[in-house]
Order: C-alpha cells, then sequence, then structure tokens
C-alpha cells in the first residue's frame, strides 16, 4: 500500500507513540490534583507546551490546547469577533478558498451581523499583501488567511500580510493546520496575532490540536466548565495526545530542512510524471506550494471513480472534500481557483509522507496514468470530446 | 467470482436483494447514490430520503453483509436530469414522473458506468420485476407482488441494459421480503416504504419549483369548457388534470381540473364526465424487444403507476413515436405520465404520453 493522503492524517510517529505511552500508564494523574502524581502530570503539559512554543517561536503563555485545528479555528474566530464587536468593527477579511472550519465559522458570525469579505485567490491559489491592505476598513475585526491550503497546497505570503495587518492594527489570524511541521514558522517574525494547529497532521495523534494567541489577547471560550488552560478551555487536558503532539512537532522541526528539500525533489518528479497526461493541469501554483503536495485536474475523469481504481491499485489518495455521507462534493478550493464544475470534479489530491520512496512516485506515476486511461476509454463525455462534439477545457 | 453493484437506498427491499445477490454467488459492492441535498428539495434540516440516515441504513447492511459499500455522489446529474425536467414538465402544463427519469439517466445509465468502471457485469435494485432472458433476447415481466409490482417504471429499458440488470426481489412478495429482512437481521426491516418523490418530502412541489427557478408562477384564469372565465388560479404549475382539491370554484357539480392552457396561462375546468377519453399520441416509446412492430398490437395499457392495465392497440406512427387508443374512455389520461404497454405478464414497452386529444 501507498499512502499518499497526509493531508488528511498521518501516522504516529515513534517518538510521539514513545512520549504518549507513559502518560497513558504511568503519569495518568489528573493535572489539576494537588497530589504530587497528579502534578508531575501538571509538569509534563507544561513542559509539552514550552516544547510546542519554541517550535513556533512563540510564549509557552500564548499556547492553548484544543481538540484539534477545527476547534482552534472557531475560537480565533469567536476571540476575534468578540473583541472587534465591543470597538462596534464587524467586518472580516478572509479568502473564498479557507477551511470549511473557517468558512462555516465566518458563516455564521455573518448571521450574527459581521460583514465578511472574502479575498479572490486567483487562478494560481494565492493571495497578495495588497490586496488585504485595500480591503482593511477602519471596521475590519480581523483577516484570517490560511498559511498554506490543504487541498492543492498553496503557501500563502505570511510574513507580508502580517506586516499589513501589525501596521493597519488589525489582528491577524492564519489557519496553519496544513503547514505546522511542514513549513518554518515564526509567530514573531511573521507578526501573526493567532495561529490554529492540529497534530495528527504531523506524525501526532489526532484530537488535538493549538491556538497561539499573542499575548493580550483575550480568548473568547467556546467551552465552559472548570479552569483548564487559564480558564479558556474547560475540559480535562488530553496529556497523551499532546506529549505525543509536542513530540511530533519537534521531531518534524528538527527534521524540516533535509525532509524539505527531499519532498521537493520528489514532488516535481511526480508532477512532471503527471504532466505528461494529457488534457490535465496542476491545480496551484508550482513554486509557492507545500513540498508534500500534488493536485491535478484530468478532464473527462470522475474523482470518485479515480480513487476507487488507485484503491484497487493499494494507492491511497483523495479528491474534494469528503462530505459527512462520505461521498465527494466537488472541491470549493478549485471552483475559487477558477476551474469549471466539470472538471473540478476529476482532481486527485496526492499528499506524500517523509519516507516515500523515489520507486513508489514511479509506481504512482504509472498507476494514475493507466488508470485515467482506462477510465477515458470508457467514458461517454471523452468520446464526445473527442469527436469534437464539445471542446475540451483543459489544453 | 462474477462482481455485482448493488443499487442500496438504505430501505428493506434493496437491502434483501443485496443479500439475495451474495447468496446467488456473487461479489458484492453496495453503493447509495447521493441524488440531492436539502438546498435541491428546498427544506432545512435532514427529514429526507437520501438523508444521512439511510445512507447510513445502507452502510449498517452491506457491512453485515461482508461488502465493501460507496457513496457516489450524482447530485449534479441529479438536479439537470431528473429535477430539471420535472420542472420544466410542470412549466409546460405536463405531469411528471420523476422516478421514472432517475431510473434512465441516474441507475441503469449512470450507475451502471460505474458498475463496468468497477469492474462489475451486474447492476442490482430491489424492485418489484423480473429480467427474463429467452431466445430472442430479454424480457421484463412484472412483478410477482400485484400489489408491489414496479415494471411500469422500468419501460425505459432496453436490451443492452437488461443483459447487465439483476432483479433478485421479481419472484418475491413484499411479505416474503420483511421476512427475510428479520431473519438477516437487518436493521432496517421494519422501516416503513419510502413515500412519491424523494426530493419532495413534503409532498408540495409547487415550492420545491418556485425554489428551483425563483420565480412566481403566474395567476390566471379558470375557464369551463365552452372558455368561460369562471375563477382565478394561482399558476399552472399547481394544477394537474384530474385534480379536484384546492380549486375553490362552484360549477353546480364537483369540478375537476380538465387540461392546462399553457399558452393562455389557463386552467379548463370540467365534471368528472368530462376526464373522459380513450386515445392519447405516446413518444419516446422504447420498444423492449428491439425493433417497433409495423402492425397495430393489442396490449393492455397503463396510463399511471395505480391504474391497472386496461385493454388497448398501439399503432406506431413513426418509430419513436405511437398512438394508443384504450377499448374503452379512461379517467384523466395526462400529459407527462408514462403509458405503458402490457402482454399480460411481459412488459412490451412504453412511453411519455405527449397529448390527448
Amino acid at each position: 500500500m501507498i499512502y499518499a493522503d497526509n493531508a488528511a492524517t498521518t501516522k504516529v510517529s515513534e517518538a510521539a507513540l514513545a512520549a504518549m505511552l507513559p502518560c497513558l500508564t504511568q503519569v495518568y494523574g489528573n493535572p489539576s490534583s494537588l497530589y504530587a502524581f497528579g502534578q508531575s502530570a501538571k509538569e509534563q503539559l507544561e513542559d509539552a507546551r514550552a516544547r510546542i512554543a519554541r517550535c513556533l517561536h512563540a510564549d509557552p503563555k500564548e499556547i492553548t490546547f484544543t481538540s484539534g485545528g477545527s476547534e482552534a479555528d472557531n475560537q480565533a474566530l469567536r476571540t476575534a469577533a468578540a473583541l472587534g464587536a465591543k470597538k462596534g468593527k464587524k467586518h472580516i477579511i478572509s479568502t473564498a478558498f479557507e477551511h470549511h472550519a473557517i468558512l462555516h465559522t465566518l458563516d455564521a458570525l455573518k448571521k450574527e451581523g459581521f460583514e465578511i469579505t472574502l479575498l479572490d485567490v486567483h487562478e494560481n491559489g494565492l493571495i497578495t499583501a495588497q490586496q488585504v491592505a485595500e480591503a482593511i476598513r477602519p471596521d475590519t475585526a480581523l483577516v484570517t488567511v490560511m498559511f498554506a491550503n490543504n487541498e492543492i497546497g498553496t503557501v500563502q505570503p505570511i510574513a507580508e500580510i502580517g506586516a499589513v495587518c501589525r501596521e493597519k492594527g488589525v489582528l491577524f489570524h492564519t489557519d496553519a493546520v496544513q503547514a505546522a511541521g511542514h513549513l518554518p514558522i515564526d509567530v514573531q517574525a511573521m507578526q501573526i496575532d493567532m495561529l490554529s494547529l492540529s497534530g495528527h497532521k504531523f506524525h501526532g495523534p489526532k484530537g488535538t490540536g493549538v491556538l497561539y494567541a499573542r499575548k493580550g489577547i483575550r480568548l473568547e471560550n467556546l467551552i465552559y466548565g472548570g479552569a483548564q488552560e487559564r480558564n479558556k478551555r474547560a475540559g480535562t487536558e488530553n496529556l497523551p495526545a499532546i506529549a505525543g503532539m509536542a513530540a511530533a512537532l519537534e521531531e518534524s522541526v528538527a527534521h524540516l530542512s533535509e525532509t524539505t528539500e527531499k519532498l521537493i525533489r520528489q514532488r516535481d518528479r511526480l508532477i512532471r510524471g503527471l504532466s505528461e497526461i494529457p488534457h490535465s493541469t496542476l491545480n496551484g501554483d508550482a513554486v509557492h506550494r507545500l513540498p508534500s503536495n500534488v493536485n491535478f485536474c484530468f478532464e473527462a475523469i470522475e474523482g470518485e471513480s479515480l480513487l476507487l481504481l488507485l484503491d484497487d491499485k493499494g494507492i491511497c489518495a483523495s479528491s474534494g472534500s469528503a462530505c459527512t455521507s462520505g461521498s465527494l462534493d466537488p472541491s470549493h478550493v478549485l471552483l475559487a481557483i477558477g476551474r469549471p464544475h466539470e472538471v473540478a470534479h476529476g482532481s486527485l489530491r496526492l499528499s506524500l509522507g517523509e519516507d516515500i520512496t523515489d520507486d513508489e512516485i514511479d509506481y504512482l506515476i504509472a498507476s494514475v496514468k493507466d488508470v485515467v486511461t482506462y477510465l477515458r476509454n470508457m467514458s461517454p463525455v471523452w468520446r464526445s470530446l473527442n469527436e469534437g462534439k464539445q471542446p475540451f477545457v483543459l489544453p | 467470482m462474477a462482481k455485482a453493484l448493488i443499487a442500496m437506498s438504505g430501505g428493506v427491499d434493496s437491502s434483501v436483494a443485496a443479500h439475495l445477490t451474495l447468496q446467488a454467488g456473487y461479489e458484492g459492492i453496495g453503493c447509495t447514490m447521493r441524488l440531492y441535498d436539502n438546498e435541491d428539495a428546498a427544506v432545512s434540516g435532514e427529514s429526507t430520503c437520501c438523508s444521512l440516515d439511510d445512507v447510513e441504513d445502507a452502510r449498517a447492511v452491506a457491512f453485515r453483509l461482508g461488502m465493501p459499500h460507496y457513496v457516489f455522489n450524482f447530485t449534479e446529474a441529479f438536479r439537470r436530469q431528473v429535477i430539471g425536467k420535472f420542472i420544466r414538465c410542470y412549466q409546460c402544463g405536463k405531469t411528471p414522473n420523476p422516478c421514472i427519469e432517475c431510473n434512465r439517466y441516474l441507475k441503469f445509465e449512470k450507475l451502471l458506468e460505474r458498475a463496468q468502471v468497477l469492474g462489475c457485469d451486474k447492476i442490482v435494485t430491489g424492485h418489484y420485476a423480473q429480467v427474463v432472458e429467452t431466445d430472442s433476447g430479454f424480457q421484463l415481466r412484472r412483478g410477482a407482488d400485484a400489489s408491489k409490482d414496479q415494471s411500469y417504471v422500468l419501460y425505459m429499458l432496453t436490451q443492452e441494459q437488461l443483459k447487465h440488470i439483476l432483479l433478485p426481489l421479481g419472484g418475491l412478495t413484499k411479505t416474503e421480503v420483511r421476512r427475510i429482512a428479520e431473519a438477516q437481521g437487518f436493521v432496517n426491516a421494519h422501516k416503513s416504504d419510502s413515500q412519491d418523490i424523494c426530493f419532495v418530502p413534503d409532498g408540495d412541489y409547487a415550492r420545491v419549483i418556485q425554489a428551483h427557478t425563483g420565480e412566481t408562477p403566474a395567476a390566471g384564469d379558470f375557464v369551463d369548457l365552452q372558455g368561460n372565465v369562471i375563477g382565478q388560479h394561482q399558476g399552472l404549475i399547481h394544477y394537474t388534470v384530474g385534480q379536484r382539491r384546492g380549486l375553490g370554484i362552484a360549477i353546480g357539480k364537483p369540478a375537476y381540473v380538465c387540461g392546462l392552457d399553457v399558452p393562455r396561462n389557463r386552467v379548463i375546468i370540467g365534471t368528472n364526465d368530462d376526464l373522459f377519453t380513450d386515445t392519447c399520441t405516446v413518444e419516446a416509446v422504447n420498444w423492449i424487444a428491439g425493433a417497433p412492430p409495423q402492425e397495430p398490437v393489442r396490449c393492455q395499457a397503463k396510463i399511471r403507476y395505480r391504474h391497472p392495465a386496461q385493454p388497448a392497440t398501439v399503432t406506431f406512427t413513426d418509430e419513436h413515436t405511437a398512438v394508443l387508443k384504450f377499448d374503452a374512455s379512461q379517467r384523466a389520461i395526462t400529459a407527462g405520465q408514462a403509458a405503458v404497454f402490457y402482454d399480460g405478464e411481459i412488459v412490451l414497452g412504453g412511453g411519455e404520453i405527449r397529448s390527448v386529444p
């Protein structure tokens, strides 16, 4: 099996597992307990917080643990909305291709009277700091722009956007779920006010994440109850997962430059191979993209069929985003970069793991070529395209 | 082992069909088609047929039977080919049968394509009808359970499609099917049968049409058979031939819709007696055996799902058009509905009623 869906989730690393196990069976006390046994759990918790803070160039007090990226995104937006509303600022700037954790929260805020501006992400899947600058108004409460896109992997000019927002005095949040552990992050240098990340995207366990919020930003609670996380996120801390996340992030950051170099070489080899398929196109900018991300559209192909046949060949990949029923919707990201509906349906995302081999890359190329050819030979749409009854969308 | 793709709605029929397919020795792949979302059905909440509960019921049964289960998103094709046609049909003053279009374009075209992609020779559904192979080709026959017979909604099947279709419930009664479901311990053994039109969960089709078109249908005149204006109607899409309820007009006798005059935006009103005619033109006819007959054919014909088949003669006027003449007049022959021709248990073919002279 080749697991090429690391943007969906990743395998827990040895280091993460090793950090987690003692917290499950040995240091299993409640960090809020008074006795020494509980306090040693508290110590582990604070150690994890400090290590994660270091990876982001943040202060440990700026780190709040959540159940994952979606919760962190929700809390960041709710916080900015509450702060803005106090000052009569009810305008939020974002982009059309954010994760649904952002977009659906913005929908909810819109119903509560906020005005939302979604910036155009252009055909290459990138926005510019200038676009942000031009969209900022006196009543802008927040700019939220994802660090790297989960589907097409494009990496935004975060430091430049951070500089614009700081200069204009507007809060800046970034959803860094796909970026953390995969790209260098420095919240100070990049002037990021709030940042979300999720443990299981960089070989940590599922069900844990982080909301970084710059000192002085008073978080709005989503969950009320006990006094955990400085009163800002009630519920007994998931220490095993948090310890695993900290170990995984440290390990990823430590090896960042070597894995980046290797993955970029393999990613570009994969892109070159798939580009040989006629009437196909790479989605998203070729340079400003995650080292692990490859995303293509193939004309006259249905993503669902493509995935099922790749599954048959032992390849785990994805296409669009899965809806609750498990079926696939055409990707809002591909629609946002201007791909027409019929082409957006035929997309394929391969997200590589650090341990993928060159042979596996070649197997991926050969398999996708085979499956696309097979499906096109059976497709009435392909037939009518070739007979000239309808024009090709992709050259 | 031959592979079969089983269309599973989450209901008891298709679940039992899946079980019987595996028993017959096929390697089964279960699938559920996602056909519309709440926006298409113009409702909020999750109370509709393609809702999550049904998908989960289908998945639970597939897992219990030890086979994979996939959900296919066919919402776009369904919107275009079923809902779109449904709306256009009403706008033309006709009364559509969307289940037939769904069978035509979704189940036996798009899903059959998927089956072939997945290397499945057969596609399985839980319809109560039978496919029989004879020396002269495939026949479609009524289901053994006369009260559940669904051959009417399958008249459009061609020889090429019938070759790839398994209908394991064709020889069973609903009671037997429920008994099998209970014996298998299926979660949906006691689930009630699905109702009319899946994307119109509350039966208010006019509201669904308005939600899709964004237009309020124009009000117009009720007229009697002589053309005298006798009242105001709320827009043509609210009326169908034979309708009595919700008219709000008095003509001394019970009043019925006898026709819809689209160009003049009029609803024609008459009495029950005025609804009886014996002839209609049927278009887009599918003759299951292949080439349509040159000579008139004696048959029994149905003009809607619940209509008991009546003696009639079909005469083709060209390859896809025929005149259907009943021996006795029938009540409310309605344009847009399907006319299906039978020879006893055998479905000869059928088409869409175009006009009632």
